[in-house]
């Protein structure tokens, strides 16, 4: 169908009249785009809800660039002091910094500039939170493995300069808040041992808060970052087109095709109506609910500081790291300060960081397994990944309730420092208590799977047999559902061999350690065997 | 290509657990003998508007009717800018203005989405599609010619044998952006060393405890027993330049307590006034103001990281991930009855450095 | 809409609304009328106050106070284990805690609370009357200082640097140490506002007229009454409990709506 748009074809429909065909032509002649369109126009995308979190992220991007556009009109990056002179009138004659006036300007004096500062700032707190959600259906299901590990990396370093820009975005309006925000930061770099007193000294351009801050976060925010994340999503998509979509297991679906709608003309149907519909969703959030009333926050002044002080919400966890740290670790040392108060949450975080980066590569390493990967697994038949997941999920929720710990004390009529004490409880022992339980669960599910394909649904229905004896019938499954719950891979744990020269390195020990605990529980896939058996069982 | 086809041949040569890939190591995966075979593509179910031409009427009509009220939506919000406008101290006008434009703007956008996912959903032929996938690497030939490649031109440039010219060019590949990091050294002003800096503010003998934000000096005669002052300098709201610089190690908070409460430390004898103490409000962990004074426990709480002081212990910490006591301001009364420093503080103020001991 | 800041006396920052010399003036009769002194201080607002009430309030505010509140505070007033001392904590002290509902205490926790007020307004003016009669404290404040008509802005930056580290920036209340907290100032009365500053309730400092002035404290009920009165110009202000509400309200309406419409748009047409 799509060879139609080749170049002949076009001279040819272009004699029949019509400017659309006139203008492919011209296009075509210039620019090869059939090519384009014979490659991309039928291409499959297969349909799953979970699979359209990803583009929740790439519209808000695209939604968060509009938006942010329309504020670099209006918005002036400089914290020269002013006394501002606009509509606010709690604020009227206060000394503030340009930066400040120019935001409140935005709100109170521009039709519209209000809502288009909320449609940016929702469009932020979701962006992040879409690609967070995004990478938790690619952990679960597996989709980071062969071939797509690079994927994760470029995906998970998007998730970080999505919060490095959200952060440098919360920090220009210069208000009370974010001004406490990098007053904050200002104090964790300068706990940082050997560099950390000149990082901060550079980075303020001076003494904290100085007057250069506002002005480099910009070029940031606006510029440098912008480009890179702009670069890194488009990698991203390549790479999307490349590798084709994944698919959950479902009759029919192999490892070697992909089901699903074309680009032309549902996919582009759907996905471009889910623009419009992601970017309606944000702006009725504008319109209806206030975010980051600056205006109540007030200038940044050094003195003064709101109860309930949080960053945005994904660097709460990063700050709520921060408040579990007990009393008392920091330390002079051969003349100079040890701020373990500082050190362990940042090297804890960096190593977590790090962790959720590599776990493509370390579960590669594990299992062995270089084949591609293109059927996702269900959660629940990678019990070991699944439960190192929920583990991950909990340490970094504990840490981010630890944030609006006195939000909690105040809302929950509890103590603050009792939710801070449960929250060091949980951080600690809540990822192992998670680990136990989603594995176990995982497997109960599995078990329940091989019930559901041997002896078939439940049904409800109690029947009293002739005898006497009651029974509950079971409705047996079609052969298209027994698919999706027969169709997984099953690992069994590494065996110890040793090398060529007779010996087992450390790294094998190490391996078959690690594969042991990712693979010791196993409940393997039902065969034709054992359906076989248990039909000639059932009656 | 899409194809209309959901036969499910050629189903059967692929494998179920996805091995396929000729050679590729499938570690430690179990390969199960009598695995159940891909029964194939379920047979396909037609939509309501497939078979009813009423129920195919209809979505038409609930989408252009949608694309319709978009544009409703579009008109309302430009009506809504030039109907409701910003009449200047009056917050209330920007809220109409905000929810009017907003609103609008909600209508045209979701009913274009919607209209075109139902569009797509209802209408659109809906017959899935499959495409063949192949193996992510290139193929032999394409692998084997991009080794030759390189080969020629390593051949044709000699990298390989003119050892000298490759590792000279390293070595320069190397040495180039490090003037770039020279350059970053401008970042802050040249002549300062941060550390020194952070070791004095503006407090001196003599000057005078001043109320924040007025500037107004205080006497000791004013602070009630319970009270909690807010304090700066006096003579920091004249500063032309580093105002905030020097508020934000110089901010003081200023608290009465019965001398009874107060626990002084023998070395910090008069260092206060009359139970008037002064200590830096800036948080010892990374900096925040810690200005919640709690007037009956003599607690002050930080807000950002609940580090909590005593003040009548002098500012040691009794909770939270701070470590150092919040340095104390020694006071006394000038003649005139006025609070004044006696020095400057004796240790730095605010977040720990690296230089600091 | 912005002028570059010039520089200025201290006291004439808003010079466009008020006299440059109007505080100047205002604190220099504040000293001269306080005297320094804080005996001076307090006795000042509280003796009209006093004589205005005649024997018999007197006497009727003290049976009340020995039927409801000398369990605890004492039959004197002097204070026992279980309550201070209320000699010479004034007028303003009574009709706060009473008036507010925060006394008579009913159950024991980390701090009084506010419920349903308990007596009527002649019963508090009464009590009010005999805590004045034992030792002179804060009065009730003047009317005048409670009309709202201060100056917001100048209220603001008082509330940003005084209260809003406790009460929030928004008077949306806050955590205090050990289960104790800042409650929110929306809906509270100009006159327990001004009252509250004076006496400094339970874990709340007191704020005398030296440290604020009484036409900042009018300032700052101004602005208060700024926020309550003007609805937040984005749209509903999730509780002014900043990034946290925000945070909570999109992971559950913002993301729960768009994951609810991603279901809607991959199901099957039926």
């Amino acid at each position: 169908m799509s060879t139609s748009t080749t170049t002949t074809d076009l001279v040819e429909t272009k004699k029949s009249g019509g400017l659309t065909a006139a203008a492919s032509n011209y296009i075509d002649e210039r620019t090869s785009i059939s090519t384009a369109v014979k490659e991309l126009g039928r291409k499959i995308f297969p349909d799953h809800w979970s699979f359209l979190l990803g583009e929740v992220a790439l519209y808000s991007f695209v939604i968060i660039l509009l938006s942010g556009s329309f504020l670099t009109f209006f918005f002036s990056a400089a914290m020269t002091p002013v006394e501002y002179d606009g509509s606010f009138v709690p604020l009227k004659g206060v000394e503030m910094s340009a930066a400040m006036s120019s935001s409140l300007d935005i709100s109170f004096d521009i039709r519209g500039g209000l809502l288009m500062r909320q449609v940016h700032h929702w469009a932020a707190l979701l962006f992040v939170a879409a690609i967070g959600l995004h990478m938790l259906r690619i952990y679960f299901t597996g989709a980071f493995r062969k071939p797509r590990e690079l994927n994760w990396v470029i995906g998970f370093i998007l998730f970080i300069l999505a919060m490095a820009e959200g952060f440098t975005g919360y920090s220009l309006p210069d208000d009370l808040l974010s001004g406490n925000g990098l007053r904050i930061i200002d104090g964790m770099v300068k706990g940082i041992p050997l560099v950390g007193t000149w990082i901060s000294y550079l980075l303020f351009g001076g003494e904290f808060p100085g007057e250069a801050i506002v002005g480099r976060l910009y070029s940031l925010h606006i510029l440098l970052l912008p480009a890179i994340i702009v670069a890194l999503i488009a990698m991203h998509l390549l790479f999307v087109v490349v590798h084709k979509h994944t698919q959950y297991p479902g009759a029919g679906r192999t490892n070697q095709n992909v089901v699903g709608y074309p680009v032309l003309p549902v996919y582009a149907a759907k996905a471009g109506g889910f623009f419009f519909i992601v970017f309606g969703v944000v702006m009725l959030m504008a319109s209806l609910f206030t975010i980051n009333p600056i205006w109540n926050y007030g200038p940044y002044d050094p003195s003064p500081v709101s109860a309930g002080t949080q960053p945005d919400w994904y660097i709460g966890f990063a700050d709520g790291a921060l408040r579990l740290i007990p009393p008392g670790l920091e330390f002079v040392w051969l003349d100079h300060t040890f701020s373990f108060n500082i050190l362990i949450p940042l090297v804890a975080l960096g190593l977590f960081i790090l962790v959720v980066l590599i776990y493509p590569f370390i579960e590669a390493w594990v299992t062995g397994d270089k084949r591609e990967h293109h059927i996702l697994d269900r959660p629940r038949n990678a019990p070991t990944r699944t439960a190192i997941g929920a583990a991950g999920v909990t340490f970094y929720a504990a840490l981010w309730a630890t944030a609006s710990s006195d939000i909690i004390a105040t809302h929950f009529k509890v103590t603050m420092e009792g939710v801070i004490h449960t929250m060091q409880f949980l951080t600690l022992v809540g990822p192992f208590i998670a680990f136990f339980i989603a594995k176990r669960v995982c497997l109960a599910l599995q078990k329940k799977d091989r019930e559901i394909v041997l002896h078939g649904y439940e049904s409800g229905r109690i029947v009293r047999l002739p005898g006497g004896e009651y029974i509950e019938v079971h409705q047996p499954i079609d052969e298209y559902e027994r698919w999706k719950l027969v169709s997984y891979s099953d690992y069994k744990p590494l065996m110890l061999r040793p090398n060529a020269q007779g010996k087992i390195t450390t790294g094998q020990k190490l391996r078959a350690g690690m594969s042991r605990w990712f693979f010791e529980d196993r409940i393997e896939p039902v065969g034709t065997t054992e359906l076989e058996r248990s039909h000639g069982d059932h009656h | 290509m899409a194809k209309d086809d959901n036969s499910g041949k050629d189903l059967a040569a692929a494998d179920s657990s996805g091995v396929g890939q000729e050679g590729a190591p499938a570690g430690t995966v179990v390969v199960v003998r009598d695995a159940v075979a891909n029964p194939g593509f379920p047979p396909h179910r037609p939509r309501v508007t497939d078979v009813q031409p009423s129920a195919e009427r209809r979505a038409e009509r609930t989408v252009y009717t949608l694309f319709y009220l978009s544009i409703v939506g579009s008109v309302f919000a430009i009506a809504a800018y030039m109907a409701f406008p910003i009449i200047p101290e009056d917050p209330g006008s920007v809220r109409t203005n905000n929810l009017f434009i907003g609103l609008g703007l909600s209508l045209a956008l979701m009913a274009i989405g919607i209209g075109a996912v139902h569009w797509g959903k209802a209408l659109m032929y809906d017959h899935e599609g499959i495409d063949e996938r192949h193996p992510v690497r290139g193929s032999e030939d394409t692998r084997a010619r991009a080794v030759e490649i390189f080969q020629e031109a390593g051949e044709e440039s000699g990298i390989g044998r003119r050892t000298l010219i490759r590792n000279s060019l390293i070595g320069a590949l190397i040495a180039f952006p490090l003037p770039a990091v020279v350059l970053f050294r401008g970042l802050g002003p040249q002549d300062d060393n941060p550390a020194a800096l952070l070791s004095h503010t503006m407090w001196k003998k003599g000057t005078r405890l001043a109320l924040d934000p007025t500037g107004t000096p205080i006497k000791a005669s004013d602070i009630t027993l319970g009270s909690a002052f807010h304090v700066i300098p006096e003579g920091l709201q004249d500063l032309e330049h580093g105002k905030l610089e020097e508020k934000a190690k110089a901010a003081v908070l200023l608290m009465r307590l019965k001398p009874e409460d107060l626990n002084e430390l023998p070395e910090r004898a008069g260092w206060s006034y009359d139970g008037i103490v002064a200590y830096s409000k800036i948080c010892t962990h990374v900096g925040c103001p810690v200005a919640l004074y709690e007037q009956q426990t003599h607690h002050l709480l930080c807000p950002c990281h609940q580090s909590q002081f005593d003040v009548s212990n002098h500012c040691e910490v009794i909770f939270g991930p701070a470590k150092r006591p919040l340095p104390q301001l020694p006071i006394a009364v000038d003649s005139e009855g006025y609070l004044i420093a006696q020095s400057d503080f004796t240790e730095p103020v605010g977040p720990s450095f690296w230089e600091r001991n | 809409m912005t002028t570059i800041k010039k520089p200025k006396s201290p006291s004439g920052r808003k010079a466009g609304r008020r006299h440059p010399l109007s505080s100047v003036a205002l604190i220099a009769i504040g000293l001269l009328f306080t005297g320094g002194a804080y005996a001076a201080f307090s006795t000042s607002t509280a003796s009209a106050e006093t004589s205005a009430n005649s024997q018999q309030t007197i006497g009727e505010g003290k049976k009340l106070f020995a039927a409801n509140c000398a369990t605890c505070h004492g039959l004197a007033a002097q204070g026992t284990g279980s309550g201070p001392s209320l000699i010479g904590v004034g007028a303003a002290a009574v009709d706060f805690q009473v008036g507010t509902g925060r006394m008579p205490m009913q159950v024991n926790g980390p701090q009084a609370e506010k419920k349903a007020v308990q007596f009527t307004d002649e019963q508090i003016a009464t009590l009010a009357a005999y805590v004045s009669s034992l030792a002179p404290g804060p009065g009730l404040p003047e009317a005048k200082l409670l009309d709202e008509k201060g100056d917001a802005a100048n209220g603001a930056e008082l509330f940003r640097i005084n209260c809003a580290m406790c009460h929030n920036v928004a008077g949306a209340g806050g955590a205090l140490t050990e289960g104790k907290y800042a409650p929110a100032l929306d809906g509270v009365t100009s006159k327990h506002i001004y009252e509250a500053m004076v006496t400094g309730p339970q874990s709340m400092p007191v704020f005398n007229d030296m440290n604020i002035s009484p036409e900042s404290k009018r300032d700052i009920i101004t602005y208060l009454k700024y926020l309550e009165n003007n609805p937040s110009p984005g749209g509903y202000a999730l509780g002014s409990l900043g990034p946290v509400s925000e945070g909570l309200f999109l992971w559950i309406f913002g993301l729960g709506t768009i994951v609810a419409l991603t279901v809607w748009i991959t199901a099957k047409s039926n």
